[in-house]
């Protein structure tokens, strides 16, 4: 009997659900690298492999490069594809990684969010992803070992939704998520079955209908090719909402492409991704107990970004404080502030923001980390805007 | 400034003609023309060639064409030919000349 026969939560290694989240799904070729903190995910997919539980092509390459070069070949044969990978791993695969959007591939790949090198450290930060932000990957960031579970199996939903048909990147914490044993309830097979079926395409490598896939761009047409590509990424929103919405109809987990926690009425919210959001929903809690009027908005979807959903969440809010797990060397502010700012711009009314980058390299993010930057948001309020980023904690 | 800037330098498709996924149909290649970058092109004086077929064995782009036992020569398709000038620096007797292309 397997782990995923059981009806009730299991106490399981959020890598190994993963894992068994892929099994589920029925994945036919996986080609991956181990790297820190991603190897337990493919290592675990490797024995289901190798012990006859999963019926697919399990490919040990030489390195991320291969990797990726590997699940293009394998998608366009037309065979359910995944992969996973963190940081040094992602960016010696990114080379590969953009060109799988452009030809319409929907491998599906987790990325295990750990610190980039230098100096050498193999803990949870966004620097990994955010290097490949603009990849033209659809981009989910899961916030537990539930979530990273059950996104295993809706990732294939989506990125092979006929009108989708783009890979697609999930982003988990490193060791925060991956190496931690929570309790999971793993979707039923037989409803997998309703939900997921086998992957067919007529986009694929055909002796009988040849094509060619990755031919040359000249300038006469890459700028086309590009805006197309990006039409596909933005279209593809609808896709993620239908994926899951039927999820939450079949399995009743509901999901949406920016999760608000005690917002509605919010003076101040707090922007965040991924599984820090556990922690400051705690903070917020506590804050709220203590009079605040603090919530949450946390980005689930991060590309496409839920323009619409982002704004409808944060209405109404004077100050916004934006978590980055990253920063912008040289510039005054993280990414996702970057772009929370560029979106509110245009608004009359628009909240004061500033910016926090919080627990890089593994650096522990306490309650507090969220109290402080509540309060330093709201003396924006008095002394105008804040010049750059501030890194919690740091000792200078 | 009332007047609108005319964009110029457009792209030779549309967005919405480009295939899915940017596939190409099998032999595409026909399509196109690759020798409008040339420099300078191959003349031949046919006086002086002996059909011997050094510029068709050495040209690397294969453009040469054997014209048969009549008309003893040898045609460059000015398609394809990229100017490099092999032929006339292989060519035995020197009867193929490197002429600049005036545009």
């Amino acid at each position: 009997m397997s782990v995923t026969d059981s009806t009730k939560p299991v106490g399981i290694e959020v890598s190994l659900a993963m894992a068994e989240a892929v099994k589920l799904a029925k994945a036919e070729v996986i080609a991956a690298y181990p790297i820190t903190p991603q190897t337990h995910i493919v290592e675990h997919l490797s024995d289901l492999v190798a012990n006859g539980e999963l019926d697919a092509e399990y490919v040990p390459v030489e390195s991320e490069q291969s990797a990726m070069s590997a699940c293009i070949g394998s998608s366009a044969a037309g065979a359910r594809t995944y992969t996973a990978t963190s940081s040094q791993g992602l960016m010696l695969m990114a080379e590969m990684v953009f060109i799988a959007p452009m030809l319409r591939l929907p491998i599906v790949m987790a990325v295990a969010n750990r610190a980039v090198s230098g100096p050498i450290n193999i803990w949870n930060d966004h620097s990994d992803i955010m290097i490949i932000r603009d990849c033209g990957w659809i981009q989910i960031f899961a916030e537990n070992g539930q979530e990273a579970t059950d996104m295993s199996i809706i990732s294939f939903k989506i990125a092979e939704d006929p009108r989708v048909m783009m890979p697609l990147i999930l982003n988990i914490d490193g060791f925060t998520l991956s190496h931690f044993i929570e309790p999971i309830v793993f979707p039923e097979e037989d409803k997998i079955k309703q939900y997921l079926p086998p992957y067919e395409t007529s986009h694929k490598l055909d002796i009988t209908k040849p094509m060619s896939l990755g031919a040359l761009g000249p300038p006469e047409v890459y700028s086309e090719a590009r805006k197309a590509m990006d039409d596909a990424l933005l279209a593809s929103k609808a896709g993620v909402i239908r994926g899951f919405e039927e999820f939450a109809e079949i399995f009743g987990r509901k999901y949406n492409l920016v999760e608000s926690y005690r917002a509605e009425d919010a003076e101040t919210i707090i922007v965040a991704m991924g599984s820090i959001s556990e922690t400051a929903m705690v903070a917020v809690d506590e804050m709220r107990a203590a009079g605040e009027k603090v919530g949450l908005v946390r980005i689930r979807l991060w590309r496409p970004f839920p323009v619409e959903e982002f704004l409808a969440a944060v209405e109404g809010a004077k100050y916004l404080a934006v978590v980055d797990r990253h920063f912008t060397p040289g510039f005054p502010e993280g990414p996702v502030a970057t772009e929370v700012r560029a979106l509110m711009y245009n608004n009359d009314n628009r909240p004061k923001i500033a910016n926090f980058v919080l627990g890089l390299g593994g650096r522990d993010v306490p309650r507090n980390h969220f109290k402080h930057i509540v309060e330093q948001v709201k003396e924006l309020g008095t002394a105008g805007s804040q010049s750059r980023y501030e890194m919690v904690g740091v000792q200078q | 400034m009332s007047k609108k800037t005319q964009v110029t330098a457009e792209g030779a498709f549309k967005v919405s003609e480009l295939t899915f996924g940017l596939t190409v149909q099998p032999g595409s290649s026909r399509n196109f023309k690759t020798g409008d970058w040339r420099s300078a092109r191959p003349v031949l004086d046919r006086e002086k060639c002996v059909y011997c077929g050094f510029c068709y064995f050495y040209c690397p782009d294969g453009v040469y064409q054997d014209m048969g036992s009549d008309e003893k020569y040898y045609k460059a398709d000015l398609d394809y030919c990229k100017g490099c000038g092999v032929c006339a620096y292989e060519c035995p007797k020197k009867c193929i000349q490197m002429v600049v292309e005036e545009v």
